[in-house]
C-alpha cells in the first residue's frame, strides 16, 4: 500500500481545531515536578514504573534464590516466598509493562506522532501520573505494614486471599493491595481518556487513522481495551474488600478455617471473582502486547530500511486481537471446572486468535525479507522479540486447549510459556523502544558497547532460564511450590536445571544494571544524536529541537502528506521521507 | 450553535449522508467525530467505561441471586411503606424514580437555555436539577436507614440471602456516590454560568481553559447517564 497525497501541498484542508492554549510553566516546579507537559509525565511514568520494576526483579533473585538452592536459603520462608511471588507478578505485570507502555510510551509518543503540541487536557494528564505516584506508595506501603505484603498470588483468588492461612490475608496486605489497584485503575482511566481523545480528535493536518504508525495504533486500541477491562478488576476489588473489611460474602463461600473455626461467611461464590478478574486479565495480556507488537513493527520497518509490509492487514490484525481478547477469558479457568461447551467455546476463541497474532508474524517476517537490515541494537531486540514472541506463542497452542491444558495447568510449563509471551517478549520490545528513543528524549545516544553486552546477556539469559522451565513443567512440577524436596517423581535433573536457572537469573539481573546505568552515564557522556538519528520518517523524529520544546513543534504544527513507512523509496535522493514531506513521490517513483 | 465548537470553529466539509458519512468522517484526517469537541469526546468515552463498571456489579448481583440457595427477600415488600393504613409496594422507589427521570428534564432544558446564553433560567433549572439530585439521595438514605434499623447489613439480612445486603448497599451506594458527585458538580457549573464566566471566557480552576456553555451539556451528558442506569438498577434490582 503507497499512502501519498497525490498533489502536493494544495491538498491539505484547512485546520478544523484552532490551536489551543497551553498550559506554560512559570517555575521549576511546574517544569519539572507538577508539568503538564506529555513528556515530562512521560518520563515520570516511566522512571516511577523502572522502578518499581527494579524491586520486582529483585523479588525475582529472591525466588529464584530459594527454588535453586533451598537449604542454603532456609531463611525465605514460604510464606516470604508467596510474598515475593505476588508482588513480583503484580508489579511486573500491571505497575511496570501496563505503566510503561501505555502511561510512559502513550504520553511521549502519541502526541509527537500525531502532530498535536501536547494531550487534549494536560491537567487531567498530570493528574493520572500522580495518583499512579500513590497507587504505587500504597503497593510499596505492604512491605512495612505488618504481616508484610499480600501471598495470595497474582491473580487474588479467593477465599484464599483473604483468609489468615495466607500471607497479609488478615493483615493489612491484601487491604493495601486492593486499594493500590482501585487507585491505579482511577490514575490509568485518566490518562487513558486522554490518550484515546488525542488520537481520535487531536490529529494534526492530513494525519488520518490509516497514516498513523502503527506504533500509536496499538497503544490506543490498547488504552482502548484497557477502558473496558480495568472495571472488571475494580468492580472484584472493591467487593472483595467488602468482603474483607466488613464482612460480606459476594467471593466467601461458607467456610470452615483450619483449626476448625468457621468463618462469618455464606454463600459468596469465588468462580465470579475469576470471571471477574479474568474479564480484566485477558485483555491485560494484549494490553501489554498490543504496544508491543506496534511498537516493534515501527523499529523493524526503520532499521530495516523497508515499508512495513501488509499495513492495513497490520492494523486489523491489531484491532481483531483487541476484539477477541474479550471473548477468551475463561480459557485461564479450565481447571476450575466449567460445562464442556464452554471449555470448547473458550478453546475455540483462544485458538482464532493465534489468525491474527500469525498475520503479524509473518508481516514482520515479509518486512525484514531482502530489507537493509541494519543490527543496530534496537534491531536487535527487535528481532528477539520476534523469536521469543513465536515462541511463548506456540506453547500458547498447548495451554489453549483444555485437554491438554489440564495436565499442564499447574505446573512450571505455564510458568514458562506466560514469562516468554507476555514477560520476555513485551520486555525485550522495551527495552529496544528506549534504545530507538531515548536520542529524542535526552538528545544523546546510549553506549553502543553496553547496550550490546545489554542485549546478547537478556536475550541468551532469558532464554537459559525459561526454556528448561517448559522441561521442568512438562516432567510435572507444579508451580507456587517454594521447594521440591525429595519428592519422587521429581528426577534429579530438575534440581540441577533449577540451579542453573536461578544462575542464569542472577546473570541476567546483572545485565539489567549495566543497561540502568548506561541509562544514567548516556545522559552526559552519550554521543550527541542530533535530531533524527536514525534516519526516521515519523513526525517525533521532525521536531524543532531535541529534546522537543514544549508545544512539540515551535511555531507551526507539521502538515502530513503520507503515511509514515515510506524507506528506500526509488527515485528519492534519500533512503526515507519523512511524513510530513510534501514532495509527490512514490514507491514507484514521481505520482 | 457557534458556540458549541468555539474553539473548533473551522466549516467542516459537507459529508455525504449514512454509512458513506461515518467511513468518510473516519476516514478524514484531524478529528474521527467532526463537531465533538475534545471535552464532549473525552465525556462520552468515560461513561462507555462506566458502563462496564456498572455492567459487571449488575451482573455479579444477578449472579449471585439466581445461584444463592437460600430465599431472596422480595423486593415488593421489603421496600413497601406504611401509609394511610396499608401497605404500598415500592412507593418510594417509585417517587425517586419519578424524582431523578424529572431531572433528566430540567437538565436538558438547562442545556437548551445555556445555547441561548440565557444565563438566569440556565443557572436557575441547574440549581432545580440539583436540587432534585439532592432530594434523590435524600430519599435513598431514608431507605437505607429503613432497611439498617430492620436489621439489614452487607452481612446478615432477617429475611434469607446474606448477599442482598451487601449488593444493595454497594450498588445503590454506588450510584448514590456519582448522583452526590454530579449535583456538586451541577452546583459548580451553575454559579460559573450565573457569574457569566462562560460570557467572558474566564479560565477554569483546574485545565486553565476557557469555559464555554458547552461545559452545560457535558455535565448533562453525566446527569442522563447516571438517569439512566438508575433505570437499569430499578429494573434490574427492584421489578425482578
Amino acid at each position: 500500500m503507497v499512502d501519498v497525497t497525490p498533489h502536493g501541498a494544495d491538498f491539505i484542508p484547512a485546520a478544523e481545531v484552532a490551536e489551543v492554549e497551553l498550559y506554560h510553566p512559570h517555575s521549576w516546579w511546574t517544569r519539572y515536578v507538577f508539568s503538564q507537559d506529555a513528556k515530562v509525565i512521560a518520563i515520570q511514568y516511566a522512571g516511577t514504573a523502572l522502578s518499581i520494576g527494579l524491586v520486582a526483579l529483585v523479588l525475582s533473585w529472591l525466588m529464584r534464590l530459594k527454588l535453586g538452592f533451598p537449604d542454603t536459603f532456609a531463611s525465605i520462608s514460604p510464606d516470604m516466598y508467596y510474598q515475593f511471588m505476588t508482588m513480583h507478578g503484580m508489579i511486573m505485570v500491571i505497575y511496570l509493562l501496563t505503566a510503561l507502555f501505555l502511561g510512559g510510551f502513550g504520553n511521549y509518543l502519541i502526541p509527537l506522532m500525531v502532530g498535536a503540541r501536547d494531550m487534549v487536557f494536560p491537567y487531567v494528564n498530570m493528574l493520572s501520573y500522580w495518583i499512579y505516584l500513590l497507587a504505587v506508595l500504597v503497593l510499596v506501603g505492604g512491605f512495612f505494614a505488618p504481616g508484610g505484603p499480600t501471598g495470595a498470588g497474582w491473580t487474588l483468588y479467593p477465599p484464599q486471599a483473604i483468609t489468615s492461612g495466607t500471607p497479609g490475608g488478615q493483615d493489612w496486605g491484601i487491604i493495601l493491595m486492593l486499594v493500590s489497584l482501585i487507585l491505579f485503575i482511577i490514575g490509568f482511566t485518566m490518562g487513558g481518556l486522554n490518550y484515546v481523545v488525542t488520537v481520535l480528535q487531536g490529529r494534526t493536518r492530513g494525519m488520518t487513522l490509516m497514516r498513523l504508525p502503527l506504533t500509536v495504533w496499538g497503544i490506543f486500541t490498547a488504552t482502548v481495551m484497557a477502558l473496558l477491562a480495568f472495571p472488571a478488576l475494580f468492580v472484584a476489588c472493591v467487593m472483595m474488600l467488602f468482603d474483607r473489611v466488613i464482612g460480606s460474602s459476594f467471593f466467601m463461600p461458607a467456610i470452615v478455617e483450619m483449626g476448625a473455626t468457621p468463618l462469618p461467611h455464606d454463600g459468596g461464590s469465588p468462580i465470579m471473582f475469576q470471571h471477574l478478574f479474568w474479564f480484566f486479565g485477558h485483555p491485560e495480556v494484549y494490553i501489554v502486547a498490543l504496544p508491543a507488537f506496534g511498537i516493534v513493527s515501527d523499529l523493524i520497518s526503520t532499521h530495516a530500511r523497508k515499508n512495513i509490509f501488509g499495513y492495513r492487514m497490520m492494523v486489523w490484525a491489531i484491532i481483531s486481537i483487541g476484539a477477541l481478547s474479550f471473548v477468551v477469558w475463561a480459557h485461564h479457568m479450565y481447571v476450575s471446572g466449567m460445562h464442556p461447551y464452554f471449555g470448547f467455546f473458550f478453546a475455540t476463541t483462544t485458538l482464532i486468535i493465534a489468525i491474527p497474532t500469525a498475520i503479524k508474524v509473518y508481516n514482520w517476517v515479509l518486512t525484514l525479507w531482502r530489507g537493509d537490515i541494519h543490527l543496530t541494537i534496537p534491531m536487535l531486540f527487535a528481532l528477539s522479540f520476534i523469536v521469543t514472541f513465536v515462541n511463548g506463542g506456540l506453547t500458547g497452542l498447548f495451554l489453549g486447549n483444555v485437554v491438554v491444558d489440564v495436565p499442564l495447568s499447574d505446573t512450571m510449563f505455564v510458568v514458562a510459556h506466560f514469562h516468554m509471551v507476555m514477560g520476555v517478549a513485551p520486555i525485550m520490545v522495551v527495552f529496544g523502544a528506549i534504545y530507538h528513543w531515548y536520542p529524542k528524549i535526552t538528545g544523546r545516544m546510549l553506549n553502543e558497547a553496553m547496550g550490546r553486552f545489554h542485549f546478547w546477556v537478556t536475550f541468551i539469559g532469558t532464554y537459559m532460564i525459561f526454556f528448561p522451565m517448559h522441561y521442568i513443567g512438562l516432567v510435572g512440577v507444579p508451580r507456587r511450590y517454594p521447594e521440591l524436596g525429595d519428592t519422587a517423581f521429581v528426577p534429579p535433573s530438575v534440581h540441577t536445571l533449577n540451579e542453573f536457572i536461578t544462575v542464569a537469573a542472577l546473570i541476567v539481573g546483572f545485565a539489567q544494571m549495566v543497561f540502568l546505568f548506561n541509562l544514567l552515564w548516556s545522559i552526559r557522556h552519550g554521543r550527541p544524536a542530533g535530531d533524527n538519528p536514525w534516519r526516521a520518517t515519523t513526525l517525533e523524529w521532525q521536531t524543532a529541537g531535541t529534546p522537543p520544546p514544549h508545544g512539540n513543534f515551535g511555531k507551526e504544527l507539521p502538515v502530513v502528506y503520507r503515511w509514515a513507512y515510506d524507506y528506500s523509496v526509488p527515485g528519492a535522493p534519500e533512503d526515507f521521507i519523512a511524513q510530513n514531506d510534501p514532495r509527490p513521490l512514490t514507491q514507484g517513483g514521481p505520482a | 450553535m457557534a458556540e458549541t465548537t468555539l474553539e473548533h470553529a473551522a466549516p467542516v466539509a459537507p459529508r455525504p449522508p449514512g454509512l458513506r458519512g461515518i467511513a468518510a468522517d473516519w476516514s478524514s484526517d484531524q478529528r474521527a467525530f467532526k463537531n465533538v469537541s475534545w471535552g464532549k469526546a473525552m465525556m462520552w468515552i468515560f461513561l462507555l467505561s462506566d458502563t462496564f463498571i456498572f455492567g459487571c456489579f449488575l451482573l455479579s448481583y444477578m449472579t449471585a441471586r439466581m445461584s444463592t440457595t437460600v430465599p431472596w427477600p422480595n423486593p415488593s415488600e421489603v421496600f413497601a411503606l406504611h401509609l394511610f393504613g396499608q401497605d404500598i409496594p415500592l412507593i418510594l422507589i417509585a417517587i425517586m424514580t419519578f424524582v431523578l427521570i424529572s431531572s433528566s428534564g430540567t437538565m436538558a432544558m438547562a442545556v437548551n437555555f445555556g445555547y441561548r446564553h440565557d444565563r438566569r433560567k440556565t443557572a436557575a433549572l441547574m440549581l432545580l436539577t440539583a436540587a432534585l439530585g439532592a432530594s434523590f439521595v435524600g430519599m435513598q438514605a431514608f431507605e437505607w436507614t429503613k432497611l439498617i434499623t430492620e436489621g439489614v447489613r452487607p452481612w446478615t439480612n432477617p429475611w434469607g440471602a446474606v448477599q442482598f445486603g451487601s449488593s444493595f448497599f454497594m450498588i445503590t451506594g454506588f450510584h448514590g456516590t456519582h448522583v452526590t458527585i454530579g449535583v456538586i458538580f451541577l452546583l459548580i457549573t451553575a454559579r460559573k454560568v450565573w457569574r457569566g464566566d462562560f460570557e467572558a471566557g474566564a479560565r477554569g480552576f483546574f485545565t486553565s481553559r476557557r469555559g464555554q456553555y458547552e461545559s452545560v451539556e457535558i455535565m448533562g451528558l453525566y446527569w442522563h447517564f447516571v438517569d439512566l442506569v438508575w433505570v437499569f438498577i430499578f429494573a434490574f434490582f427492584y421489578l425482578w
